[in-house]
């Protein structure tokens, strides 16, 4: 029985730039590893190859743990967001935790003043690598309108920030959208602390 | 032309106003005749002119004895704290702040305004003696203007941190300077002790309660002091969301006050808009169309019901059922469907403009709300066979942070709180607007003032909510106009603008120099979500207002949360906390 070998990895997206999933010369091979054995139907190959980076990227990116760092407005709207009506349980990140030690994405939701600034650090520091930050709105991402004395003008002073989402509160679509975008940069590869 | 750097604001540079009149309110001679009556019964009150309120200035020796006269006096009955704070007029001769305390009274529905003159280096005495409810409020006039109140008990800063220095609310402070807080400087806080502890001094433990915790809601902390399991001390430190309200209202122009009003109590922040807008429109002498006034009604009594959704779907994720979280923030979501169809935006729509509305509602706007008023009462009533009857539930909030009447009154309690504690005052009732006094409905009320009773007068709300709405649509939109037809308050039309060279100078004017209110001060307050939501404001005649101070009603009942849960456990404490629905953007502003 002939073995092929199908290599997956971060070249890949390169390709998809360029072409449609499932098509050109490297037919079947897509972003997730498992993919490729299904998709091909004249492969009879038993295993593939990939670099370890890529397979635990895409793990990591579709096992989401989000922190709500729930402050003010935004909170709000992430309460929509995890209920119901919007259900972010359809993309894999729905387990909220609200211990940091138990999370790997904190969603900074609300204005972050000089009197929490502390805190937010502390809890930063206690959640475990690898860890993504996700600013929630405009008072996260740049202090909003509050351009006063006593608000952090975005949350980029104290702690890295992976994806900043815009709006005053941003919609739950706009939040999701922001976290997908996290989820495919951690896929590439792109954050690496 | 000056530089706008990152943090400060640049002054308004522009042509000095010419119309800088007095204020002169609508109703100035019954006021008068009020303020007549006060001043015969009570000595020590030098009666101020022209104001909305009777309004009574007082030397500084004697405002405790006026403070204690006006409480007792038996026809006056001046028994609510409603609000007390500062206003800076730097190089005045008669010393630069103003300290404004109001009073409210249940018995004669109405409000009573005093003034205290005083500089940096005179304090005052406290009024906590007299008003318990006082304490933060002091506390508050102290951190932002640095007055000083002797005797008070715990007097440092509440809303600002540790490291900052000044007092940002005073009128030489640049707004944009801050302090940075780093964690070595955080200060330790030591529990107010309620009950005297029994056991060991080692069988005490102090336990920290957010700032950031699943059940705080947002951003408050708590120290408590545990004895086992019991509660036997407790601080309440907040100003972990201190947004500069008031110091931002003051830099931006009469309009652009609106959107930071929506972020104040932001799970019913249309509400705020209106309250912001009525007290303006009080100033200005003009009353929005009455198509205006009738979507006001509406949209105000839609936004009480999503805060009341909200407040008693997380209160009972808080105990440990979820499901009625689903079930009311299905309803929640098709209200805010509603608000986005007319304003375009889902949580905070700044949708009301002064002198009226943004934009026209759309044209399906009745039969929207009738299908949301079908729709609500199912999942209220799925609520209701869920929890009202459920034991699990009676046992946890049955007699769980309790308080009676007059302590509730002596705090300033307001909203579903009070009522809960058997005080059937609402504003809608006692001081109408938007021509809520043309409805029949009714002021729910419950007794003992606990955990359980709040929720029965919330659910009770809802439905009295609906039947408001019921009627408003029964009766109709008025046609006309959704804002008022003045230029020198409502932008006119856009294609107007484009085409008439008078619209074209009115919205120039308009954008360059703003709405210029005449010269005075007023009080509003509507019936928000939490209580009487008040909105003072003082204008000196130019395109910002010269001070704005909200009556935020969770901060009064925040300040009492220590009393109401001393002698009980952590998990009590967090039911009481959840259905007290302390909102930290209104509470620290």
């Amino acid at each position: 029985m002939a073995i092929k070998k199908i290599t997956v990895d971060n070249s890949i997206v390169q390709r998809k730039a360029n072409q449609l999933p499932g098509e050109g010369p490297e037919k079947g091979i897509q972003t997730l590893p498992g993919e490729a054995l299904r998709d091909d139907p004249e492969s009879d190959a038993t295993f593939i190859t990939t670099k370890l980076d890529t397979m635990v990227n895409w793990a990591r990116g579709n096992s989401l743990w989000p922190l709500p760092f729930g402050t003010a407005c935004c909170a709000i709207e992430f309460m929509s967001t995890v209920s119901s009506h919007y259900d972010m349980a359809r993309f894999g990140f729905e387990v909220v935790r609200f211990s940091p030690r138990q999370a790997d994405m904190m969603i900074v939701a609300g204005t972050i003043v000089d009197k929490m600034a502390p805190v937010l650090r502390k809890i930063y520091d206690q959640m475990p690598e690898p860890k993504y930050v996700v600013a929630m709105g405009a008072c996260a991402t740049s202090g909003g309108f509050y351009r006063a004395y006593h608000v952090v003008q975005g949350v980029d002073e104290i702690i890295p920030v992976d994806i900043w989402v815009p709006g005053c509160p941003p919609t739950p679509e706009g939040l999701m959208y922001g976290i997908l975008k996290l989820q495919e940069k951690i896929k590439r590869g792109e954050i690496r602390r | 032309m000056s530089t706008l750097t990152k943090f400060s604001s640049t002054p308004y540079t522009g042509p000095t106003p010419t119309n800088r009149l007095p204020y002169v309110p609508r109703d100035l001679e019954a006021v008068d005749r009020r303020r007549d009556e006060i001043a015969a019964r009570i000595t020590s009150l030098t009666p101020e002119a022209n104001q909305d309120l009777p309004t009574f200035i007082v030397r500084r020796e004697d405002i405790v004895e006026t403070l204690r006269a006006l409480r007792d006096d038996p026809e006056l009955q001046f028994t609510l704290p409603l609000d007390l704070f500062g206003v800076d007029y730097p190089g005045r001769p008669e010393g630069r702040f103003d300290v404004v305390y109001l009073l409210y009274s249940l018995k004669n529905s109405d409000r009573v305004r005093l003034k205290v003159r005083t500089d940096e280096n005179t304090p005052l005495p406290t009024s906590v003696g007299v008003f318990k409810g006082y304490d933060w409020y002091e506390r508050e006039a102290f951190d932002m203007f640095g007055i000083g109140f002797e005797g008070h008990p715990n007097l440092r800063r509440l809303l600002t941190h540790e490291a900052f220095q000044g007092h940002a609310l005073r009128k030489d402070y640049d707004p944009g300077k801050r302090w940075l807080l780093s964690e070595k400087d955080v200060a330790q806080i030591t529990p107010k002790v309620f009950i005297e502890p029994q056991g060991h001094e080692f069988d005490r433990v102090t336990l920290n309660l957010g700032p950031s915790h699943p059940a705080t809601h947002g951003t408050l902390r708590l120290v408590v002091s545990l004895e086992g399991e019991t509660i036997v001390g407790l601080d309440a430190e907040i100003g972990y969301l201190h947004r500069c309200f008031e110091k931002m209202s003051e830099t931006h122009s009469w309009q652009q006050v609106i959107p930071y009003t929506d972020r104040l109590n932001y799970c019913s922040a249309f509400i705020n808009n209106v309250g912001y807008a009525l007290a303006v429109e009080k100033l200005l002498g003009i009353e929005a169309p009455p198509r205006a006034q009738h979507i006001r009604l509406i949209l105000s009594e839609f936004m009480r019901i999503a805060d009341h959704m909200v407040c008693i779907g997380t209160n009972l994720v808080d105990l440990g059922g979820l499901t009625n979280f689903w079930y009311l923030f299905r309803g929640r979501e098709e209200i805010y469907a509603l608000i986005e169809a007319c304003s375009g935006a889902r949580i905070l729509p700044s949708y009301t403009r002064i002198g009226g509305l943004a934009v026209d509602v759309p044209s399906n706007f009745l039969e929207q709300c009738q299908k949301l008023v079908n729709l609500i009462p199912g999942l209220i009533n799925d609520v209701d066979k869920l929890l009202s009857r459920n034991r699990v539930f009676h046992e946890r909030a049955d007699g769980s942070g309790p308080i009676s009447a007059e302590n509730a009154i002596a705090w300033g309690f307001t909203g579903p709180c009070l009522r809960a504690a058997g005080v059937p005052f609402d504003v809608r009732k006692a001081n109408p607007y938007l021509g809520y006094e043309t409805y029949d409905w009714d002021v729910p009320v419950a007794e003992g003032g606990d955990t359980l009773a709040r929720y029965m007068v919330r659910m009770e709300e809802m439905r009295q909510s609906l039947s408001i709405i019921q009627q408003a649509i029964d009766r109709g939109l008025p046609e006309g106009p959704i804002i008022v037809d003045d230029p020198y308050i409502a932008l006119p039309e856009k294609e107007k603008v484009y085409n008439e060279m008078e619209s074209l100078i009115y919205h120039f004017k308009l954008i360059m120099h703003g709405i210029q209110p005449p010269v005075g001060e007023t009080y509003f307050a509507v019936e928000g979500a939490n209580g009487e939501l008040g909105f003072h404001i003082v204008s000196d005649g130019t395109k910002n207002p010269y001070r704005i101070k909200v009556r935020p009603p969770c901060f009064s009942i925040y300040q009492a949360f220590g009393e109401m849960i001393a002698g009980q456990t952590i998990p009590d404490a967090i039911a009481v906390l959840g259905s007290l629905n302390i909102i930290a953007g209104e509470l620290d502003r």
